[in-house]
């Protein structure tokens, strides 16, 4: 993995996720989208960062799983079809916003089992052979299978990186009221190369570079949901906005925003016409 | 020589894993006499820690890639625990995401297994959408079932039961003219013979209607057996409330216009003593069934006959 970090191209990505989910909290308020939507505002570094080190990857999300969806490449104009509900949607508009599924990336959707993409991202790594990502928050990465998947991955040296998005809440109950152990800390014991990071692109990317070279692997990213667990509403400002950070560093970052943005704007416009 | 099952399954995964670079998965599978030697020692065998869960959730994942994964579940009781990445994802995702996931589902029971080991639970499957169920028990079965995995993408659950293992022979139907049609599932197959013997001494006879495919389910010979007899008793080797032979009945009766009724292990749970046992109807039990309901059909057509 000699790749240099490209600062511009990961906030553009998270600004493109930033804007598409302000989109879908939009429609979801004006009841243009009348079922459950999960959104990544605040969330975006991880997969924007991630994506640029696992070009050609196979994916595999849960619910939250729009960012990595744009982040990895995939059509935004067929995920807003899908939120919508229509045929031209990436899953023909029967998955709706949890269950994103497109191989033209490829990524892989799930069904509502929290962390069920972990045991099937694994048996995809070794039927396969191939690079495989896996996404998940701090809950699912708890889930008893998962942390037997990991052991699998570890003992027959599985070409997959598992990427715990760490917002520290299952719906609102923090890791504090769950468990006095970290994942992190498992995965390392079972013999993955384990790293906990912020969610600093630069770290992540420091983090995730090293971890490649070294599969099976598992990067824990502190993050901050913004949103509630499900549809528009938040409980005040957020305790961290990684976005509004990049945004004070990165050259040119009034002008990227602005252009993703209008092309978003413009995306859901076009798109919501054919309602 | 004829091959026996457990040859058939042998010979059908060694064929698949060397030569279509498929996958089986299980847990002690390379121990204990190879799953009642119906697992061939060679390549793309991975055995799986005791974590049923996501075995089966790893299974899928292989099952996606096109490899056609065969997994075995030593004991159908296992299913309780690998039955959500299975029911959640492998049996939606055509529906959902236009992608399937075919994989092979062999599930065994076991005779006289007490409480842990003697389950047969091909009934979950049925109830959910997306899967083909099946319980061969012959040769010829077996090969027609690997055959319809291989050109379907859908996940097949397969109801083995160990004592189909040793046989060699086909199991034939019959539709003479009889008193009562007998549709036997799973093991219950190898006890109809003993029952018709049975029956024929009373003079009650029966034409035999085998079940294989439970779903989607073929009635065409059994509606051909049922036509020629006044009434059916579907047999199965799982519970009888809620269980495959109650659908299999009811769904004959609308298709037959016949009284069909159901017989499946009684509503408690399996002992391990033969005070506890829960076993498939023996013979026994299924002549005293069909006694019952032949007289109630005769009472019923005869008190028509009164009406007329």
């Amino acid at each position: 993995m000699g790749e240099q970090i490209n600062f511009k191209e990961i906030f553009r990505k998270m600004c493109l996720i930033r804007h598409f989910e302000l989109g879908v909290a939009e429609a979801y308020k004006e009841k243009l989208i009348p079922w459950l939507v999960y959104l990544a505002v605040g969330q975006e570094s991880p997969s924007a960062t991630i994506s640029t080190l696992t070009k050609g990857a196979a994916v595999f999300t849960q619910h939250r799983g729009h960012s990595a969806y744009l982040a990895h490449g995939g059509n935004p104009q067929k995920l807003v079809d899908e939120l919508l509900g229509l045929e031209s949607g990436c899953c023909g508009g029967k998955g709706g916003s949890p269950c994103i599924q497109d191989l033209d990336v490829p990524m892989y959707g799930h069904h509502g089992l929290i962390g069920e993409n972990i045991p099937l991202a694994t048996g995809h790594a070794l039927a396969t052979g191939k690079l495989t990502v896996a996404y998940f928050g701090d809950a699912a990465a708890e889930e008893d299978y998962a942390l037997t998947s990991y052991g699998f991955a570890a003992t027959h040296k599985l070409p997959i990186l598992y990427v715990c998005e760490d917002n520290d809440l299952s719906i609102l109950t923090p890791i504090k009221d769950r468990r006095n152990w970290q994942v992190y800390d498992v995965t390392r014991s079972m013999g993955l190369a384990s790293a906990a990071v912020d969610d600093d692109p630069k770290e992540i990317f420091t983090a995730a570079k090293q971890l490649l070279n070294r599969l099976p692997a598992f990067i824990n990213i502190k993050t901050c949901r913004h949103l509630w667990h499900q549809g528009n509403n938040c409980d005040g400002p957020p305790k961290s906005d990684r976005l509004a950070e990049m945004r004070k560093v990165i050259p040119g970052a009034s002008e990227i925003e602005t252009e993703v943005k209008a092309y978003v704007r413009n995306l859901w416009q076009k798109q919501l016409q054919k309602l | 020589m004829a091959k026996t099952v457990a040859e058939t399954i042998k010979e059908i995964t060694q064929q698949h894993l060397e030569q279509n670079n498929g996958l089986l998965f299980g847990q002690a599978i390379t121990a204990v006499g190879w799953v009642n030697n119906t697992v061939p020692n060679c390549r793309n065998i991975v055995e799986f820690p005791m974590a049923d869960v996501s075995n089966m959730g790893i299974a899928c994942g292989a099952a996606i890639s096109g490899r056609r994964p065969i997994i075995v579940i030593r004991f159908q009781d296992f299913m309780w625990l690998n039955s959500s990445p299975l029911v959640n994802y492998a049996a939606k995702s055509k529906d959902i995401f236009g992608t399937s996931t075919p994989i092979f589902v062999r599930s065994l029971a076991q005779k006289n297994a007490g409480c842990v080991h003697a389950a047969v639970l091909h009934s979950l499957f049925m109830h959910m959408p997306g899967f083909r169920v099946c319980s061969p028990m012959t040769p010829n079965e077996y090969q027609e079932v690997w055959h319809d995995f291989m050109v379907h993408d859908d996940p097949m659950y397969v109801s083995e039961h160990r004592t189909s293992f040793g046989n060699t022979e086909e199991l034939k139907n019959n539709y003479d003219q009889a008193d009562v049609t007998l549709i036997p599932i799973s093991d219950s197959r190898f006890n109809v013979n003993e029952a018709v013997r049975i029956l024929a001494k009373e003079n009650i006879a029966c034409n035999v209607a085998h079940v294989m495919w439970l779903k989607p389910f073929k009635n065409d010979h059994i509606l051909k057996a049922l036509a020629s007899s006044k009434c059916g008793l579907v047999i199965d080797a799982g519970f009888e409330i809620c269980g495959a032979a109650q659908s299999i009945a009811y769904s004959l009766i609308w298709a037959s216009d016949k009284p069909v009724k159901a017989l499946g292990l009684y509503d408690k749970s399996v002992g391990v003593t033969p005070e506890t046992e829960n076993a498939t109807p023996d013979a026994q039990r299924i002549a005293e069934v069909v006694r019952e309901i032949y007289k109630k059909t005769i009472k019923r057509d005869q008190y028509k006959e009164n009406v007329r």
